[in-house]
């Protein structure tokens, strides 16, 4: 068959804040672009997360954080991912993130900060460049 | 890199229990890659022993958290579970957005829960004949029961059916009335109906409606189940009814026949695909067929002359069976 297989994105909410219009407009966007998105929802802990992205075989996990806490969560997932297996996994983070932190983000292996407000067509190009295999 | 391993590594390390390795697995199976063949043979000798519960029904009927609310039950009773969540792919992008596991989180960290989400890709709105195998893999790697949620929308219930040894189909007192239900086909396919969202009007009579037309199918008993999923009330009653129905058909032979009817489909459904693939293969290469393509395409003859010239020359089925490219056997999907 000549069908690609579709890129399979997570994407997920790590922290305790509950609002998820920014993530779900994302997976949306990314759903209309063709990927396969994988939606699990608020409030999960970096663990949670990597078990999904394990269990559902994705290549590039999209993380989204508006508490302030992506300084120690999105590092952690990474953490966690190479841990499970599962470094090459793709992740990009978003929500509000200083530009400050950026560096240290990409440091820790986060390898795309797209703040709110990003198209989502960028985000999907970016993804696509990427994931070429 | 990470998908170089061999299909045969791969089965030997999830046999072994192997974590990463099932989802490698599900995701050549998924994508109808040319290891499938393999792969299945070796875990063959691994599968019949979970039984498979089939959860259908109208999107936001409730069929997550019913999922969600039955596994908990079964994790209780000491069973492991495999979990597989089928949504529709968008016909256009074939993009899909895969929100089954909302509903699930609290199984997310357990060991004896293996969730996995899947979009219907090619399957023209119907299950995708890849479930099959996926559900194998499951199987093989030792869950004890394994839930397939898929939206009851058109060619997938039916499919459904096929898929596994019982089917719960969910409805909600506003899914409208039982009339409705039996125009849907909901009828033939259900072995056991939740109406959930019994907290809202109507859950009664819809009930008393269902049980009244189920009444009239002579020689069945298909319990009709009130339950409120989001609050697990008669998730334990929809529980006993499932343990009910499975003991019912263990011991009246009902299971095992309708396992040998899923292998028969299978088996013929599989040689289907691969024939027709080879064909299309074929037809798109061989000048012969293409000039006659062609005149069909003119109006200067008509498919029936046309198709009865091919199937009456053995000299070019010989040529479409000797092609060149993978054998037949190999083939994938
Ligand atoms: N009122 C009410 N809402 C429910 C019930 N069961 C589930 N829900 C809600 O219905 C919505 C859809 O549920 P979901 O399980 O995702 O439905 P699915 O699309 O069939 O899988 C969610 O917001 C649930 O919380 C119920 O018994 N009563
Ligand atoms: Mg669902």
């Amino acid at each position: 068959m000549t069908e690609e297989k579709p890129t399979r994105v997570l994407i997920a909410k790590p922290g305790l804040d509950g609002h998820d219009r920014g993530a779900k407009v994302v997976a949306l966007g990314l759903r209309d672009a063709g990927f396969e998105v994988i939606y699990t929802g608020i409030r999960q802990t970096p663990e949670m997360i990597v078990h999904a992205a394990v269990q559902e075989d994705v290549d590039v996990m999209g993380l989204s954080c508006l508490s302030g806490a992506h300084k120690t969560l999105f590092p952690k997932v990474v953490e966690l991912l190479r841990q499970s297996g599962r470094q090459d996994v793709l992740v990009i983070g978003g929500g509000i993130i200083p530009e400050d932190d950026v560096p240290l983000l990409m440091e820790r292996g986060v390898q795309a900060i797209f703040p709110s407000g990003t198209l989502i067509s960028r985000i999907a190009d970016y993804i696509r460049d990427k994931v070429q295999r | 890199m990470k998908r170089r391993q061999s299909a045969t590594q791969l089965a030997e390390r999830m046999l072994a229990g192997d974590s990463l390795a099932l989802p490698r697995l599900i995701s050549l199976v998924e994508g109808e890659s040319a290891a499938v063949a393999e792969i299945m043979r070796r875990i063959a000798p691994h599968t019949g022993r979970a039984y498979c519960v089939g959860v259908t029904g109208p999107p936001g009927a409730g069929k997550s958290t019913v999922v969600d609310k039955l596994t908990v039950l079964m994790r209780q009773r000491g069973l492991s579970v495999g979990i597989v969540a089928v949504d529709p792919s968008s016909p256009f992008t074939g993009g899909a957005l895969l929100g089954d596991r909302i509903r699930m989180q609290q199984h997310y960290l357990d060991p004896g829960v293996f969730i996995r989400s899947m979009a219907t890709r090619g399957s023209h709105g119907g299950l995708p004949g890849t479930v099959q195998g996926v559900i194998k893999l499951l199987d093989a790697s030792g869950r004890d029961v394994i839930l397939v949620e898929t939206v009851g929308v058109g060619q997938t219930e039916l499919d459904v059916v096929n898929t596994a040894d019982v089917v719960i189909v969910v409805v909600t007192p506003e899914s409208g009335d039982a009339v409705q239900a039996m125009k849907a086909g909901l009828f033939e396919i259900a072995d056991i109906f939740a109406i959930n969202k019994a907290d809202r009007e109507g859950a009664q009579r819809m009930k008393a409606e269902l049980e009244a037309i189920l009444a009239m199918k002579p020689g069945e008993s298909i319990a009709v189940v009130l339950t409120e999923a989001h609050r697990g009330v008669g998730i334990e009653e929809l529980y006993q009814e499932l343990e009910r129905y499975r003991r019912a058909q263990e011991e009246n032979g009902e299971l095992e026949r309708r396992r040998r009817h899923r292998r028969r489909e299978e088996f013929l459904e599989l040689l289907q695909r691969r024939i027709r693939r080879r064909f299309l293969d074929f037809a798109d290469k061989d000048g012969q067929l293409k000039a006659l393509t062609e005149q069909v395409v003119a109006g200067e003859l008509d498919p029936y002359s046309a198709c009865a010239r091919v199937l009456g020359d053995r000299h070019w089925l010989d040529k479409w069976l000797s092609q060149e490219g993978p054998a037949l056997s190999e083939a994938e999907g």
